[in-house]
């Protein structure tokens, strides 16, 4: 098993959002992760990355069959893990390529591996351009200042391609793309996946999912995981809503 | 009168300093009939009477010079070499960066041939002291013509100063090659500098002034340092200061922009290191049309102190500046901006704008930071803002969910911080090697060097921008 969550409670400030979730991904599975505003996605998805605030009352995270709930964000994406984000953060004065490099670089040096020199890595910026169809002038810019909504999801997915992770967490990757650059990023998501990998895609829309075919589809609700499924789930919240879930909920507590 | 050494040291610096100037009266003011004379003679009255400022005044009561004011100093009325190598302060093998270097040594000009020189295209660079013999009306026409009356410290330099730099670019002329100033303090006791430059530029003229201010030994020196400017009509200044001092340094900076019809100003100053820092910026838009930017870094730890005074005088319509300081204290640094705008009655159509930034590392770090516009024009357009903040905790998290080190990650967020001054560098020689001392200073690697703080990096190691895990 590749992330193995077990009765996982978190806290910010004094204030439970994660209230017991369980959630177990094997290698080249692709998971969704649908629910209602506000129950907790991203905080689940800030927690596995590593985010500094959170506070776990419960629970462990086991990753490659090690709690990883003690490693720095630098070394669990070391370690493989990646975090699509919600909202990138805009960084002026930081171009994309020197970002990526500097990330390239710092992972392989924790492997054990050579540093890619300047053409090494530039050839394989090229590549990776490609499978996103990402413009050549966006990655001379600083890292996501003044990108568009869907540039910015794009950059996140060009990054992941640069990286690649053995486990990604995408976060709404697809919330605000055009009709195009959604079937593109799912397209990228899709050839970026192997026997080894997996993927967490977090997402309100089933619509991400005709491209992506996830092998479970998970409601998140409340903090917890509260129903299971397979592709059908998503077709059938996306007709009916979470109103019969929270009944469903009601009805068994 | 004499004084038993003894007696002198127990008595404050103002009184010491008076006694000292009517001793050595002759080798200060020269000729008596001259006009420069006059004027140091009437400074030196003012000093007097006015003596050094007091410590809760508006302009110092966040910068506290009692400990630099205690001290007990030397002067030089006399250049000496002292064993420095003056040879080697002409040894500039700075890569791509070819200019014209002018030297003081504890505030003399050295000059191993001449003392001042004419260029074929009539640009006149030398020694200020010089400059006063062979061409009085030059110097009579500008010298203290840009300076504001009754400031403490200028008084101070006025009737002290002795010597600094001098240039001269006619009408018309664009000086190709930039000069670069580097002023070097090199002595075995407590010294006391007062140096003086006056530049000229004529009309239509164009000059890259490169200032640099460092120290070599560790010992304990106060400087103070005016610089005039004149720009004459449609001229163009691109002016640089770079400080980088040991910290027993104090250095207190007056620098004076006069800029007529048309002219354009950038300046931008770059300070890595000092003990206290004082920069004093006045400039005063005199004619209609002109254009000022006035930009600086600042990066400063342990208990360094930096101090940005900036003072803008909108005097005529149809002018523009803008100010961009932004600075990061670490450890126990402190700070100071106070930025003041005048818009005065007749400068209508006037755009002013302010800024300093700021991100304070520590909980000790501190920065007081007062942007101000006082605006009597009722046509202007003007804005003005000041931040105070830390690095970007979600900036930190992205960095770092990607496989970055927190001390890198740290780093990176600093150098983006800064890489917004340095990119208005617009010369790109220079604005590689600043590039590289700032990444240098945030890396802790940069020292004081034993030239000048372009020397510190060799041209064929060039940094790049990837972080060598093993120096962190
Ligand atoms: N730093 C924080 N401080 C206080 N409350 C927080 C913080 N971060 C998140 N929360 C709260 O935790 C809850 C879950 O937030 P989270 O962002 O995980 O929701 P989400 O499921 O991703 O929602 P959405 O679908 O809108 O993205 C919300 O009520 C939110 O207000
Ligand atoms: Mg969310």
């Amino acid at each position: 098993m590749l992330l193995n969550i077990r009765n996982l409670h978190v806290s910010i400030e004094g204030k439970e959002i994660i209230k017991g979730l369980d959630l177990s991904v094997n290698n080249g599975e692709v998971h969704a992760i649908m629910g209602p505003n506000g129950t907790g996605k991203s905080t689940l998805a800030a927690v596995v990355a590593g985010k500094e605030g959170y506070e776990i009352t419960e629970g462990e995270i086991l990753y490659k069959g090690k709690d990883i709930t003690d490693l720095s964000p630098e070394e669990r994406a070391c370690e493989g893990i990646f975090l699509g984000f919600q909202y990138p953060v805009e960084i002026p004065g930081v171009s994309i390529t020197n970002f990526m490099r500097t990330a390239i670089n710092e992972q392989r040096e924790y492997k054990g591996l050579k540093s890619l020199t300047a053409s090494e890595f530039l050839a394989k910026m090229e590549d990776k351009k490609k499978l996103v169809e990402i413009q050549s002038k966006l990655t001379n810019r600083s890292v996501n200042s003044g990108f568009s909504g869907g540039e910015k999801k794009k950059n996140e997915i060009f990054q992941m391609a640069l990286l690649e992770p053995t486990m990604a967490i995408l976060d709404e990757t697809d919330s605000g793309l055009d009709i195009d650059a959604l079937r593109i990023v799912a397209n990228g998501i899709n050839k970026l996946r192997t026997e080894e990998n997996a993927t967490i895609v977090i997402t309100h829309y089933q619509r991400l999912l005709d491209y992506i075919i996830p092998d479970f589809v998970h409601v998140l609700f409340e903090g917890k995981i509260v129903k299971s499924g397979g592709k059908n789930l998503a077709l059938e919240l996306e007709e009916k809503g979470y109103e019969w879930i929270k009944e469903e909920v009601e009805r068994m507590s | 009168m004499t004084n038993s050494k003894d007696e002198i040291k127990n008595i404050p610096l103002k009184e010491k300093l008076i006694l000292t100037f009517e001793e050595n009266s002759e080798k200060l003011l020269g000729k008596k009939t001259s006009h420069i004379s006059k004027i140091k003679q009437k400074a030196f009255e003012n000093f007097k009477k006015i003596g050094f400022p007091d410590p809760k005044s508006q302009a110092w009561k966040n910068t506290d010079l009692s400990e630099v004011l205690s001290k007990d100093y030397e002067q030089l009325f006399n250049f000496s070499t002292e064993g420095t190598n003056v040879e080697e302060l002409f040894q500039c093998d700075i890569h791509n960066f070819d200019t014209h270097i002018v030297s003081l040594l504890n505030g003399w000009y050295v000059n191993p041939s001449e003392q001042i020189t004419k260029m074929p295209d009539g640009t006149i660079v030398g020694s200020l002291a010089k400059a006063t013999e062979e061409y009085p009306e030059l110097i009579e026409k500008y010298f203290g013509k840009a300076q504001n009356k009754n400031n403490n410290f200028t008084e101070l330099n006025t009737a002290f100063s002795q010597d600094g730099i001098f240039i001269f670019v006619p009408d018309g002329v664009e000086v190709l090659k930039p000069i670069q100033m580097v002023s070097i303090i090199n002595h075995e006791k407590n010294l006391l500098v007062n140096h003086r430059n006056l530049i000229i530029l004529g009309k239509n003229s164009k000059l890259t002034f490169v200032q640099c201010d460092d120290a070599i030994n560790h010992q304990t020196s106060f400087t103070n340092t005016v610089t005039e400017f004149f720009l004459e009509e449609n001229s163009n200044l691109d002016h640089y200061k770079l400080q980088n001092l040991n910290n027993n340094s104090s250095l207190l900076n007056s620098t004076y922009f006069k800029q007529e019809k048309d002219s354009n100003l950038s300046t931008n100053s770059i300070i890595l290191n000092g003990g206290i820092i004082r920069n004093n910026y006045h400039v005063n838009l005199d004619g209609e049309g002109c254009n000022s930017e006035i930009y600086g870094v600042y990066l400063m730890d342990r208990k360094q102190h930096v101090d940005n005074q900036v003072y803008v005088d909108h005097a005529k319509p149809n002018c523009t500046s803008s100010q961009l300081f932004k600075g990061i204290l670490d450890e126990q640094a402190s700070g100071v901006f106070n930025g003041h705008v005048l818009v005065r009655r007749d400068a209508q159509k006037t755009s002013a704008f302010q800024t300093n930034r700021n991100i304070l590392l520590t909980n000790e770090a501190s920065i007081d930071t007062q942007p101000f516009l006082e605006i009597y024009a009722d046509d202007v357009k003007c804005s003005h803002g000041a931040t105070v903040g830390q690095l970007d905790e979600e900036a930190m998290f992205y960095l770092r969910s990607r496989g970055i080190g927190e001390k890198n990650a740290r780093m990176l967020l600093m150098y983006a911080y800064a890489a917004e001054i340095i990119e208005k560098i617009s010369i790109e020689a220079l604005q590689l090697r600043i590039d590289d001392m700032v990444k240098k200073r945030l890396r802790g690697e940069l020292s004081v060097c034993d030239k000048c703080v372009l020397h510190c990096s060799k041209p064929d190691k060039e940094i790049s921008f990837d972080i060598d895990m093993s120096k962190v």
